[in-house]
């Protein structure tokens, strides 16, 4: 689950990371009465949506009068926002963040998440901040320093030193960075992040430490025990369907091709819809029913798949093992009778009742195709799109 | 011959009085797994399937002197279940709940360090040696004793494997279904070290997925380390890139874990790789034959 820029700021201050002062604002009139709460003659108003690559795409303006942090807001507030993190929709921004502007001396980058390499919380940090940074990790790893956090032990004084020294702080700015560290990877872990991201950390003019943007995603997994995080959910900012497939307990991602695939298993799913482009076709979706199919699962994952205009063409491919298949193929035929299916059906049972499943479809009367095997289906299905 | 479990294991089931416990722990008693106690905190001294039920690892082990744990505890529970096994002594733990927080799994990986034991998963199907010992969620049925070794990431994707062998009489030895969490117990290398001392292994089905770097640090283990034939296969080339926020996990992934990249090393590694799933069990029948 990501937070915006402006829930992950107050979050850093909760923890006492340095942050330069902000308001929230859903509207431009909340946005101009932002200027007079934070004083100074320079603020920032930037689009808070869930993804990076803001400022290239007209999300993050610089103001120095009110009536231009007016006229910024109102562009941007109620539009959608398209960067290249954002997909080609763009996200929808409800919210600006008005922020005091900063004397930027140097621009940092410092980010936190679980390597799974190393089984262990690291950081990585360079003095390329600002920049394309993963350019700057293909092109010049040396100017990329990581540290991995035991986490028995913690986080070391020794390893905020290199990160620091890599950063080329000097000794104030580096005791200062230390600080900060420590009190991110405290949030990190409290907070049961799996990714903090500050790009750019700042060095202001004056020599002080600053996250000047900050993204924090948190466990989905972890949602359980953070119900405070949970309540800053935005949903405005998440796929619709994905969102409807996650109620019903289904994985569902939308893709570009024109054949659906209902499976269940995230590896299996994966599978069939290579096997779908390995014969000829393009998969529209990738769709795991996961283990407990019920009618009721599959009858919305049917609606979830008919919802996508461009499909033409439907494989079920089910590997019964707990579950049995004249329950999955019970389900697909009330599915398909109470969805209204008018697209080509193919279905690839295998398992526990599988001739029981099967005989279920071959007499329910329904333009079902049975398919024998993974290869049958998949050059049955992409046929059948093609008709 | 088989590797980490066969019909002498004694297996303990934590969490066997719940409902995912329950109905998965019949079933393996069923399939002829010697389950010999369950622990369930606070239903200690209770029978439930027939075998008896503790408040606790330590006494369950001491009264059973079961050497493997099979655990279903729910997810926010799940990592207290896992240290509780190894300080109990058990050799292999088996951790089926999926959804646990990771970074409850880096703590249990770096304590388990201290410890004489093996994790396989969590958030996998289980280890299963046909005919002698299940221990997990996949469908026994369609195993059949023999001669290869099955290790996958993917659960449904481990049975097609499974069932493909079995379809053309090769049979297997052991499958490992190593979950396909980020921070997990055995590996790839922990299992096809196994399999290459094993005698009655003749040849390994992989399944890898995207993600990580786990299949790549597996081929160069091949390379050196294993002399028998290797079947593998990638699930995921037609999986568009995820949306995502920022930059570390593309910096820390550095252009890696693509499963154009993981075919590639594998090829490399001699390994026998498939483009279709729907091969692995031809394929290894085809080597076996040479």
């Amino acid at each position: 689950m990501n937070l915006h820029e402006y829930q992950s700021k107050q979050l850093f201050a909760k923890y006492g990371i340095p942050v330069p002062k902000g308001v929230p604002a859903k509207s431009a009139d909340d946005a101009v009465a932002a200027t007079k709460t934070l004083g100074g003659d320079l603020w920032v108003v930037k689009a808070q949506v869930h993804a990076g690559g803001r400022g290239k795409a007209g999300g993050v303006k610089l103001a120095r009068t009110a009536d231009e942090v007016r006229q910024y807001a109102t562009d941007m507030l109620g539009k959608k926002l398209v960067t290249h993190q954002s997909g080609p929709e763009g996200l929808p921004v409800d919210v600006v963040y008005v922020e005091a502007g900063s004397d930027i001396d140097r621009e940092l980058y410092l980010s936190m998440l679980v390597d799974r390499e190393v089984s262990k919380v690291s950081f990585i940090a360079s003095a390329a901040g600002g920049m394309d940074i993963e350019q700057v990790a293909a092109d010049t790893p040396e100017q990329i320093f990581t540290v991995a956090v035991s986490s028995d032990a913690g986080l070391q004084p020794y390893q905020a030193r290199q990160l620091a020294f890599g950063l080329g702080l000097d000794k104030g700015q580096a005791r200062q960075f230390e600080g900060l560290i420590q009190k991110l990877y405290r949030l990190f872990l409290e907070c049961d992040a799996s990714l903090v991201e500050i790009n750019p950390l700042i060095v202001t003019g004056a020599g002080d430490v600053i996250a000047l943007d900050g993204k924090i995603n948190i466990e989905e997994n972890a949602l359980f025990r953070q119900p405070d995080l949970e309540a800053m959910r935005d949903l405005n900012q998440e796929d619709e369907k994905e969102r409807e497939a996650a109620a019903h307990d289904l994985n569902y991602v939308s893709l570009d091709g024109n054949i659906a695939c209902m499976v269940n298993g995230a590896g299996l799913a994966m599978a069939t819809m290579d096997l779908i482009k390995l014969h000829g076709g393009e998969p529209a979706n990738f769709l795991d029913v996961g283990g407990g199919a019920t009618s009721e699962r599959v009858a919305a994952a049917f609606k979830l798949i008919l919802s996508n205009e461009n499909v033409s063409a439907i494989l079920v491919n089910i590997f019964g093992g707990i579950v049995r298949c004249d329950l999955i193929a019970e389900g697909i035929i009330s599915a398909v009778k109470e969805v209204g299916v008018n697209v080509p059906v193919v279905a690839r049972l295998e398992g526990t009742n599988v001739e029981k499943g099967r005989s279920l479809l071959a007499d329910s009367g329904l333009d079902i195709i049975a398919a024998k095997d993974l290869t049958d289906a998949a050059q049955k299905v992409v046929a059948a799109s093609k008709r | 011959m088989s590797i980490l479990v066969n019909k002498e294991s004694k297996v303990v089931c934590q969490g066997i009085t719940g409902n995912q416990g329950s109905f998965h722990t019949e079933q393996c008693i069923e399939y002829g797994t010697k389950v010999v106690a369950g622990v369930t905190p606070g239903r200690g001294g209770e029978e439930h399937l027939g075998v008896p039920v503790y408040n606790t690892m330590r006494e369950a082990v001491a009264a059973t002197a079961a050497d493997v744990s099979m655990i279903y505890v729910p997810a926010p529970f799940a990592a207290d279940a896992i240290l509780e096994a190894a300080d109990s002594g058990v050799g292999l733990i088996v951790c089926i709940t999926e959804g646990i927080p990771v970074l409850d799994m880096v703590k249990v990986k770096s304590a388990l360090a201290s410890y004489d034991c093996r994790l396989i998963g969590p958030n996998c199907p289980g280890i299963i040696t046909p005919e002698e010992c299940k221990i997990g969620i996949m469908p026994g049925f369609i195993h059949q004793k023999g001669r290869i070794g099955v290790v996958s990431r993917s659960g449904t994707l481990t049975y097609e494997a499974v069932y493909q062998t079995t379809q053309n009489g090769l049979g297997q030895s052991t499958c490992v279904g190593i979950g396909g969490d980020p921070v997990r117990g055995m590996n790839f290398i922990d299992c096809l070290e196994l399999f290459q001392a094993d005698p009655e292994t003749d040849g390994i089905v992989m399944v890898g997925e995207i993600g990580g770097t786990d299949e790549e640090a597996a081929a160069e283990f091949i390379k050196s380390e294993v002399s028998k034939p290797v079947v593998a296969y990638i699930a995921g080339v037609t999986a568009p890139p995820g949306k995502r926020m920022g930059h570390a996990g593309a910096i820390i992934a550095g252009g890696k874990g693509t499963a154009d990249d993981k075919f590639r090393a594998l090829d490399a590694a001699g390994v026998a790789t498939v483009r279709s799933p729907a091969e692995l069990g031809s394929k290894m029948l085809e080597l076996l034959k040479d």
